[in-house]
């Protein structure tokens, strides 16, 4: 199978990939795996006092349209509020990287880490 | 399909292995080709279906965890073709943790040991997994069966671990 170009390009040059430091308060993570393909995708997002994503990390063990997916979305919700990032649809991920249809669940994964570091945005912010 | 009842066993997790097998070779003779030579084209059609069948119940059967799927497929839950995601935090930091420590095979000082280490891990991990799965799996309970569904997703994650493992394994000798 072929890869697009956007592919191969995340792949080849993956955009913040590593971590954060997990002490870091202002540190959220998403973990999510994908049982079918054992993909494992985790997104650390740094979240200013405003709610402004002015960070992120990520780090995918998986095929290359994962680690794309994943490479993609760090750029993306740089400088977004967490409701422009809630708001990420894996279509528009799938979308940007040209993925073929037996690849969109590296994109639905991608959107699930999304939505699991905001999550633990919000169970660490509403207490 | 009930592939149980084609090779005759009880829809049961624990199945004897050798058994199956024997009963798959029977099987295999009754519906080989050669004994379709001079049947109708519609027979034939048949016979090549039913080896199909065969083939695919004996892949799944002897297969633990397709065959846990199976199960949990007869029982009205099909994991073969969901795209499900797992969230369990824990668990999958333990799985990257483990990629991490496969990628350090190669930089590793007794890369031997390395794997011998691993190898440890995944299996008494596995073994884990599958006795608590045995357990449950002949339940009809629905919370016992989704508790085995997520068994199930874990053991394919320490499939894939285990082929890590051996790729890795392979490209140091």
């Amino acid at each position: 199978m072929a890869y697009s170009e956007k592919v191969i390009d995340h792949y080849e040059n993956p955009r913040n990939v590593g971590s954060f430091d997990k002490n870091d308060s202002s540190v959220v993570t998403g973990m999510v795996g994908a049982p079918a393909c054992g993909d494992v995708m985790k997104l650390q997002l740094k979240i200013d006092a405003n709610g402004i994503i002015e960070d992120a990390k990520f780090k995918t063990y998986g095929c290359g349209s994962a680690i794309a997916s994943s490479s993609l979305v760090t750029e993306w919700v740089k400088g977004k509020t967490i409701e422009e990032a809630q708001a990420i649809k894996n279509t528009d991920i799938a979308e940007e990287l040209a993925l073929p249809p037996v690849k969109i669940h590296c994109s639905i994964l991608a959107e699930d880490a999304i939505k699991a570091a905001l999550e633990d945005y919000k169970s660490k912010h509403d207490k | 399909m009930n592939y149980f009842e084609l090779f005759s066993f009880l829809p049961e997790y624990d199945l004897d292995t050798a058994l199956l097998a024997e009963r798959y070779r029977d099987l295999q003779r009754a519906v080989h080709p050669d004994k379709f030579a001079n049947a109708s084209e519609q027979d034939k059609r048949i016979a090549v279906q039913r080896a199909a069948q065969v083939n695919d119940g004996y892949n799944t059967l002897k297969h633990p965890i397709l065959r846990a799927e199976h199960i949990l497929s007869l029982k009205g839950f099909d994991l073969s073709h969901e795209s499900t995601t797992v969230k369990d935090t824990q668990f999958l930091m333990q799985q990257m943790e483990w990629r991490e420590s496969l990628e350090d095979i190669t930089d590793s000082d007794a890369p031997e040991e390395h794997i011998e280490q691993l190898h440890h891990s995944f299996s008494d991990y596995t073994a884990q997994i599958k006795s608590q799965m045995s357990k449950l799996i002949d339940s009809d309970s629905e919370q016992d069966l989704l508790n085995v569904a997520d068994m199930i997703r874990k053991l394919k994650f320490m499939a894939k671990l285990q082929d890590e493992l051996a790729r890795a394994e392979d490209a140091l000798f």
